[in-house]
Order: C-alpha cells, then structure tokens, then sequence
C-alpha cells in the first residue's frame, strides 16, 4: 500500500509532537510499534511508560492507571492495529468514565510494523464512532491540521474519557528506540509518580 | 456441602476473602462474572473504596490492573477458569514488567463438570497460568481459601509476584450454581 492510500495525510510524527507538547505533566502510554517510536522521537521521559507487547492492551493499562491516579491526566497513544485487538475497552473505558482519561489513535490505516497490511480502518471502520457509541464523553476523527489544533485544544483540559481518531499518512519514520525493559520502565515510572511510596508499603501483611 | 465454613444458605468464604482483599488493600476489582464469584463482586461493589471495574474480556484486567500498579494502587481479577484463555498473551506484560498480579480463579471443568465445553480450559488452567510465569495456589477446602487469598496477596504485592488462588469446584458447590 502506498501512503496515498491512507485517508488521511497528517505526519504521524509531527501530530505525536503537537500532542505532547502540552503534555505538562502527564502520564502517557504508547502500544506497542510505531506510536512508541513516535513518542521516543519527541523525547523519552520517566513519565511515559512504552508498552512492547500485550497487542490491544493500552487503552486498558491507561484506565488501571487513570483510576489509580484521579488527579492526573492520562494520555494513551496507540495504533489503529492496536485499538482494534482491543475494541471491548472502549465500552470497559466508557462505564468506568474516568474525567482524565484521553486516547487517542495515529491511524494510519495499516499494521505499519508488520509490513503495512490494511486495517479495518482502512475500509471504513470508524473507531471514534464506536467510542461514541460506547458511551465517551467525547470522540472525533481529526483528518486537518485545524481538527488537530482543536484536539489539542481539549486534550488535557477537557472532561474524558475522550477519544480520537487521527488520519496520518501511511509513511513511515526511522525507528527512534527508547529504553525496553519492562521492570525498568516499570520503576522509573512509579519512581517519578510516586516518590519514596515507590518502594511499596507492607501493607496487607497477614500478620 | 457439609463444610464448617457454610453457614446456613451461604458459603463464608466469599465474605472472608473480601475481608483479606480489604486488608491487603486492593482498591481495584476487575472481573467477568461468574456465579462463583456472584457474592464476592456484590460485596465488591457495595464498598465504597474499591472499584469495581466490569470487563468485556479478561485480558482487559489484566492490562488494568498493570495500570493500577504503575499509578501506585493495588487491584485484584476474579476469573472464572474459562476466562484464564483469553489472559495468556497480556500476562506478558506482567512477566516482563515483574507486576504484581493477584488472580482468583473459580474452576469450572473439573470436580463434578457437567458441562463438557467446560473441560478443556478447566484442566489447562494450572499449566497455562504456570507457562505464562503465574504461580498458581490450588485450593479444595472452604476453610482453607482466606488464607490462601491471603498468602497469595502477600506473594503479590509484597513479593511483587504473579500469582493466581484457584478455588476448587469443589468446594464452590452445587448451591452457588442455580
Ligand atoms: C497478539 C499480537 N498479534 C500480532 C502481533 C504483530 N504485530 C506487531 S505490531 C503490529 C501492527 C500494529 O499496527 P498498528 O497498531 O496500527 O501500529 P502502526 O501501524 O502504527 O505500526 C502487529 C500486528 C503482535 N505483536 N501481537
Ligand atoms: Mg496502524
């Protein structure tokens, strides 16, 4: 597939930039691929927390984490590919209705990191019409810079869950590698969140 | 069932491990029912500091509760043996990322099985969940299982371990089914 054959002609890197240069200081989840080497891209931070496996569990690690953390915004960024392995978080995330959860696609129309397959976005399938459906506070599809500009408007600010579709290009970028070990990644994100506490109390000890 | 732990109509032991998930101070309770687990998510859900969080798939809890972790929380994931299946892949997440994970499995499949469709997951249970780097507690006893939920929640979250409590079915009984 060529690039001209995504709907949309955004450049994923520079949409993730846009994204995140608001971020202030909040929490965000890549999956797995290419929406991690974007944000690698923009610059690694303690705060993001990369998920390399576990195809369709972002969205889902966003709302265990937004639950968790009420007073801060969660931001999860992931692919078409992704979001579609996991389509029941929508209607998990849109029940829970956390105020502080965004997530938001870089569709691309394809599986970019499997040799550039087509989804089912490419054939008409409307991933924020499904999170609306489920019940989101709100969802849109962005395909212009001016949708991406009132996006980013709302994307920490406004009451979630929100979702949003963003039609990118199909081409692809250098791989930009953060860090990839998993307990790594794991405690110098709970160390920047959480301080001293990080260690784990002993709570719950049965005597 | 003749068991100590039931007392008249109803089992104890779902009162008694909502009462170690309280101490172990688990604000997150992810879950597919079962009727196994009817009487632990009721009181699950009439507590006012945990939140109980329906899933369309069990994977879904698995990621959540990796999420809680990260954000500092502690949460637990009510199963029934069927829904351990549709984790295998996610528990990637945890054995690579070494998150606590606490699990309570309610088996179907086994003691008793009616329901054919039900076998081939029920004995696959402690086999999948020790592929997938989850140590797996069985239980057959009622008076045994709030301190297996109990030093399952200890391995969990002070040892920082995957582990799943499988209940057995049993000890769940005929009485919960109907
Ligand atoms: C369970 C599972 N199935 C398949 C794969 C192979 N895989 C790795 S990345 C990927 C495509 C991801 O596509 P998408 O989320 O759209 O990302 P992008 O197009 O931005 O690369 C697939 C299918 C996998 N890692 N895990
Ligand atoms: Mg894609």
């Amino acid at each position: 597939m060529s690039s001209s054959e995504s709907s949309g002609n955004l450049d994923r890197r520079e949409v993730v930039a846009q994204l995140l240069a608001g971020r202030g200081d909040a929490l965000l989840i890549t999956g797995l691929g290419s929406t991690t080497w974007d944000a690698a891209a923009v610059g690694d931070r303690e705060e993001n927390f990369y998920v390399w496996g576990g195809m369709g569990g972002a969205a889902m690690i966003g709302l265990g984490l937004a639950l968790a953390q009420p007073e801060r915004r969660v931001l999860v960024i992931t692919g078409d590919g992704e979001m579609l392995m996991g389509l029941g978080a929508f209607a998990t995330i849109a029940v829970q209705h956390p105020a502080n959860l965004s997530v938001v696609v870089i569709d691309n129309e394809v599986y970019g990191e499997t040799g550039m397959q087509p989804t089912h976005t490419h054939f008409g399938v409307d991933l924020a019409g499904m999170a609306a459906a489920a019940g989101f506070e709100s969802a849109c599809t962005v395909y212009t810079q001016s949708d991406l500009d009132t996006l980013c408007a709302s994307l920490y600010s406004t009451r979630g869950p929100l979702f949003a579709s963003v039609k990118v290009s199909g081409d692809r970028h250098e791989t930009v590698l953060p860090p990839r070990d998993g307990t790594y990644l794991k405690h110098r994100f709970r160390r920047a969140l959480l301080g001293d506490a990080e260690k784990g109390s002993l709570a719950g000890r049965t005597s | 069932m003749t068991d100590d732990a039931q007392i008249g109509e109803y089992p104890r032991w779902p009162e008694e491990i909502f009462g170690v998930l309280c101490d172990a101070e688990v604000t997150q309770v992810a879950y597919v029912p079962d009727a196994g687990h009817a009487r632990l998510i009721e009181l699950c859900q009439a507590n006012g500091s945990m939140r109980s969080v329906a899933l369309t798939t069990e994977e879904e809890g698995v990621a959540l509760l990796a999420g809680a972790w990260l954000g500092g929380a502690r949460g637990v994931l009510l199963t029934q043996s069927s829904g351990v299946g549709n984790c295998i892949n996610m528990l990637s997440i945890v054995q690579e990322c070494r998150f606590p994970l606490l699990v309570i499995v309610t088996m179907r499949g086994e003691w008793g099985e009616f329901n054919p469709w039900q076998v081939p997951m029920g004995q696959s249970v402690s086999d999948a969940l020790g592929n997938a780097g989850v140590i797996v507690h069985p239980v057959d006893a009622a008076d045994e299982i709030a301190d297996t939920v109990a030093a399952a929640a200890e391995l969990a979250f002070n040892a920082f371990r995957a582990v799943a409590v499988s209940i057995s079915q049993r000890v769940i009984g005929s009485k919960v089914w109907k």
